[in-house]
């Protein structure tokens, strides 16, 4: 097997084994890095040399009987948690050579564990967007697109078998997405870019040291192959004092992990049909049809409000991120723009004009209108109570089931070439 | 609700995002869009709930608190590592007070 096809749980047996050495495992996903990530753009900051001087600490350390619990794996970070001495950009200009004096929670306890960091993977400003289009770090693509598809990444690859072959296996850890990594969306509602490039991914918890667009729709998300490699990252994650920061204790694992060791037993249901794409719908179903064929029982309920989700989102997210993002003024860190004879209020406007995209412009704006006086109550508050009323119809769903099945995306990936509307890359 | 012109400088100002007068139009139509759009909450009937503002309602799961501790500090070194401008162990400005 070629090294960047293990899973997690699978090479961590193949380094206990001794099978391969983890400075074998990590020189081949940075093999794969270097000769895709040109055209991939997966990543905003690769440092090979720095996973090649960790890869060779934790053989030295598995030697010495003191491996970690994911001593030697390879993880692509999302460039929006703080490395410490390693360049942080959240996609955008306006942290355009920020290198953090600490590290984020999440990337402390993941080396602590033995983890070795390949680089910065690439992601929207600020994550805002479903696409990976809206960095200021350039776009990426999708290594899964189809040939000859115009919006595509691999319409260049040569047509020999052979050659195709090698560029899948490469390319299989290739994009972002492709790598394991740890991403934090912005909010619950995300779990599809992974998806759409055939990755697994766990929910949630936050700390420190994330760049996020809000505050409480920040949580972590590991993805992987299949559910067991998040799991282990999510797990590692959350031992040790996370759990006592983080908005989901230990009844979300036990619940992951029922989901992942078999649903046998469970109750089961799906959300009211109709809001997905044929496509989908269809997988859907037959994922229900494989848990009722493993002894779930699938029961019907509704969440009536879930329809109001996006709209109230598109009012919450932005009014925190109007007010997150006030941070980045041009004093302390990253971009700063000015004139000769710019004062203060000058400095900060040229600065948050030159540093943000146009997106996260328009969003701290639309953030800006709902919470200015005479506008709260029509719209952030009445989206507030939309939310709890949309929470409201989960809590009485799971009175009468164990978990929810739904889809982790309403459509299929976008082409590349359609950047698509702003409302619909809203995440 | 529709915004006209001078809203849209306005919510640039307290933004703090230059917006360039050639730009204003094209704002203003992206913001009026979205705004058109999420106009149907107010078609919800929301009398007597109350709002959400966290992630974890009560019942659901119990936001936990950390002690509140000190766990850091007098490195202001690490603080201005990253600053644009500094003078001794201040960030620089432009002047503020005549």
């Amino acid at each position: 097997m070629h090294p960047t096809d293990f899973t997690l749980a699978g090479a961590i047996a193949a380094l206990d084994e001794g099978a391969i050495s983890a400075v074998e495992l990590t020189r081949a996903h940075v093999d794969a890095m270097e000769a895709l990530n040109p055209r991939l753009n997966a990543f905003i900051t690769t440092t090979p040399e720095a996973a090649m001087e960790a890869a060779k600490a934790s053989d030295a350390k598995r030697a010495r009987g003191e491996a970690g619990p994911l001593e030697g794996i390879p993880l692509a970070i999302k460039d929006l948690f703080c490395t410490e001495g390693v360049q942080t950009t959240a996609g955008s200009k306006i942290l355009g050579g920020f290198v953090p004096p600490y590290e984020s929670t999440v990337t402390s306890q993941l080396k602590r564990d033995g983890a070795v960091f390949l680089g910065k993977a690439n992601l929207d400003e600020f994550a805002m967007g479903s696409s990976n289009l809206t960095s200021a770090y350039g776009g990426v693509v999708n290594p899964w697109s189809r040939r000859n598809d115009p919006t595509c990444g691999w319409c260049r690859v040569g047509p020999r078998a052979g050659r195709r072959r090698r560029w899948r296996r490469a390319s299989h850890l290739a994009r972002r997405d492709r790598y394991r990594r740890v991403d934090p969306p912005a909010s619950g509602l995300l779990r599809h870019r992974g998806d759409q490039a055939d990755l697994w991914a766990v929910l949630a918890l936050r700390d420190r040291g994330v760049c996020v667009l809000a505050r409480p729709g920040g949580a972590v998300r590991p993805h992987g192959r299949g559910l067991r490699d998040p799991a282990a990252v999510d797990g590692r994650l959350r031992s040790e004092g996370f759990d006592q920061r983080g908005p989901a204790g230990a009844g979300f694992r036990e619940g992951l992990h029922a989901l992942g060791e078999g649903a046998a037993d469970r109750r089961a249901e799906g959300i009211p049909p109709g809001r997905h794409a044929a496509e989908i719908e269809r997988l859907w179903r037959q994922g229900l049809d494989w848990l009722r064929d493993a002894g779930a029982e699938i029961v019907d309920i509704t969440l009536p409000h879930t329809k109001y989700a996006l709209p109230t989102y598109y009012i919450v997210a932005p009014a925190e991120a109007s007010s997150n993002l006030a941070r980045y003024d041009g004093v302390r860190f990253g971009l700063r723009a000015a004139e000769k004879d710019s004062d203060l209020r000058d400095l900060y406007e040229r600065t948050r004009e030159a540093g943000f995209g146009q997106e996260v412009r328009r969003r701290i704006m639309i953030g800006t209108y709902v919470l200015s006086a005479g506008y709260y109550d029509a719209y952030y508050l009445k989206a507030q109570k939309v939310r709890a009323l949309i929470a409201r119809d989960f809590r009485e769903a799971f009175a009468g089931v164990d978990a929810i099945v739904t889809p982790a995306t309403p459509s299929a990936r976008s082409p590349r070439a359609r950047t698509a509307t702003t409302r619909s890359r809203c995440t | 609700m529709s915004l006209d012109t001078a809203t849209v400088r306005r919510v640039a100002a307290l933004a703090r995002i230059r917006l360039p007068e050639e730009d204003v139009a094209r704002v203003q139509g992206e913001l009026n869009g979205i705004l058109g759009w999420i106009e149907q909450l107010q078609a919800v009937d929301t009398d007597g709930v109350e709002p959400m503002a966290g992630g974890t309602p009560e019942g659901i799961a119990a936001m936990p608190m950390r002690d509140d501790v000190v766990t850091d500090g007098a490195q202001a070194e690490k603080v201005l590592a990253n600053a644009p401008d500094r003078e001794g162990v201040y960030f620089g400005v432009p002047k503020v007070v005549e």
